[in-house]
């Protein structure tokens, strides 16, 4: 692969609900604090990928209504329909088709102006699925039980990631939801399906990201730190949910085992410093671990314990708080990718992790981890 | 304008009609599903998964099947959740009353998981690897719902 950069990032602060924005506004602010962070004028982007979902923004083509404020007027803007992660390798192959030298990704996403259950119900087969009303939540229920039933990943210790992340969303001014808990406060919170608690998942959010993607020779020209894109792959799975085991994350393990291929990573245990996980749940922290490679299968759960993936530990995952401390559907990967930049460059602040030159970025698409798209993004050209 | 006050702009009683055609695989299902109280799978002729609902690809293989075999009507649950919070059914657009299970069963004869409703009368024998039937609705209809749900057997 050609060398490429994100040389840029914006990010709006997470909320839960911000009636005095539309989508526009939110984009309009992440594009200029990315241009801003990356010392441009919208005049050196050389094109645009917006990334949304229409049921989301309750509107067809909602990628239109973001154009302007993501600073597409009069350029090639094309768009991407789901997670932000996605959207920036649309993004890379446009760069790195030589067309383009700098590319703007934004994904945005309002929570608040929903009924969530009602939109991700939509997202099954219509047919067979949709009418018996299964929507997100009861998905990854159902995939949290064959998880935890496969591997014996226990009840503390998905709220144990819960404790984590929300306690680390407190050191995050971006983040929505810092909390400090305890294992029993998790627990302790309403049975919403079982085995997974309210805290166990995450908020559904308000907030834009935008990151510039460069290539080699605009890297260089402006005032921004690079940070260099080592590899990216993503993989899905089958379309029918009961065709998957929904105990393993099949699809994952081929997009990173590919994406450290490129990065040139044989032992992604010892050779990442850091990573950010789509943790839209507790348990999918642990789980998207072992379905890369970081942790063994089935013992994740004990290396949390042990305090490994706090941001003391020996690999920090979701020092920013993750999900659990804010999530903006569509706009989360992204938000994973320009976490990822923060600590590469050594600006995360309180949530600074230790060893910070190889960092990994994880996105999200379809129901309880159909498709995930891989970055490894490094400090080092 | 108080600070808070919400403009709300509706289209009164007007809908939005969408037609999903079934398909001839989902024809075949419906119609067996209704008139014979059989559940249908189709089956690889590469790989020889059965899959249910039937469809015309395997997506592995990337073939054509076309081979109809009947499944189950009894399997046991290859996973669960009991759904506790107050869902908005989209059928009706009103919520639905909680407990309710829901399972992704391994049909006796597929290879893959089907999705539908568990019965909670005794909620600690709804596991992983329980055996379950399906209770057919009275009036069959031709839609998922001719199943109202499946049970725990002994």
């Amino acid at each position: 692969m050609d060398k490429a950069a994100i040389i840029g990032i914006g990010m709006t602060k997470i909320e839960a609900r911000r009636d005095d924005w539309t989508f526009a506004d939110m984009a309009f602010e992440a594009t200029r604090k990315a241009l801003e962070d990356a010392g441009m004028t919208i005049g050196d982007i050389d094109n645009v990928i917006t990334t949304s979902n229409d049921f989301w923004d309750g509107r067809t083509i909602s990628c239109m209504a973001v154009g302007d404020a993501s600073g597409a007027s009069d350029k090639n803007v094309s768009c991407v329909e789901g997670d932000g992660t996605f959207g920036a390798l649309y993004g890379l192959a446009r760069t790195l088709s030589g067309s383009y030298g700098t590319t703007l990704v934004t994904a945005h996403s309002k929570g608040s102006q929903s009924v969530s259950s009602l939109i991700t119900n939509a997202a099954f087969d219509p047919i067979y699925n949709r009418a018996l009303g299964l929507d997100m939540i009861g998905a990854c229920a159902l995939q949290a039980s064959a998880y935890m039933h496969r591997t014996g990943t226990t009840a503390r210790q998905l709220a144990q990631v819960s404790v984590k992340n929300h306690g680390n969303a407190l050191k995050n001014p971006v983040a929505q939801l810092g909390m400090k808990l305890s294992v029993d406060d998790v627990l302790k919170s309403e049975m919403i399906a079982d085995p997974l608690h309210k805290l166990d998942c995450s908020p559904v959010s308000d907030g834009c990201c935008a990151i510039i993607i460069a290539n080699e020779d605009r890297a260089k020209k402006y005032k921004g730190k690079p940070v260099w894109i080592k590899g990216v792959s993503m993989c899905a799975d089958a379309y029918f949910f009961g065709d998957r085991d929904l105990s393993t994350a099949a699809s994952l393990s081929k997009a990173a085992k590919q994406a450290f291929a490129q990065a040139g990573i044989n032992d992604p245990s010892s050779q990442i410093d850091f990573a950010e996980l789509y943790d839209a749940f507790s348990y999918q922290e642990l789980m998207w671990l072992e379905g890369m490679g970081l942790a063994g299968d089935g013992a994740a759960g004990k290396m949390l314990e042990e305090g490994a993936f706090d941001i003391g530990g020996k690999l920090p995952v979701n020092a920013s708080g993750g999900l659990l401390g804010g999530h903006a559907v569509i706009a989360a990967g992204l938000y994973r990718i320009a976490e990822v930049v923060r600590q590469i460059r050594g600006e995360a602040g309180a949530y600074q992790v230790k060893k910070a030159r190889t960092g990994l970025a994880h996105g999200v698409n379809g129901l309880a981890g159909q498709s995930h798209c891989v970055w490894i993004l490094g400090k080092d050209k | 304008m108080a600070e808070n006050e919400h403009i709300v702009i509706e289209s009164g009683e007007a809908a939005q009609p969408f037609n999903y055609a079934v398909g001839m695989y989902g024809s075949r299902f419906f119609k067996e599903l209704r008139e014979n109280k059989k559940i249908m799978g189709v089956k690889c002729p590469t790989c020889g998964k059965v899959y249910v609902p039937p469809r015309g690809v395997c997506g592995p293989c990337f073939q054509e099947m076309k081979e109809f075999v009947e499944v189950g009507p009894g399997g046991v649950i290859g996973t669960y959740t009991i759904l506790r919070f107050a869902f908005i059914d989209p059928e009706t657009g009103h919520q639905k009353p909680v407990p309710y299970g829901y399972g992704f069963i391994k049909l006796d004869g597929a290879d893959t998981l089907f999705q539908h409703y568990i019965d909670l009368v005794d909620e600690k024998k709804v596991r992983i690897g329980a055996r379950v039937e399906p209770v057919w609705a009275n009036e069959r209809k031709g839609t998922i719902k001719d199943i109202q749900y499946f049970r725990v057997v002994e």
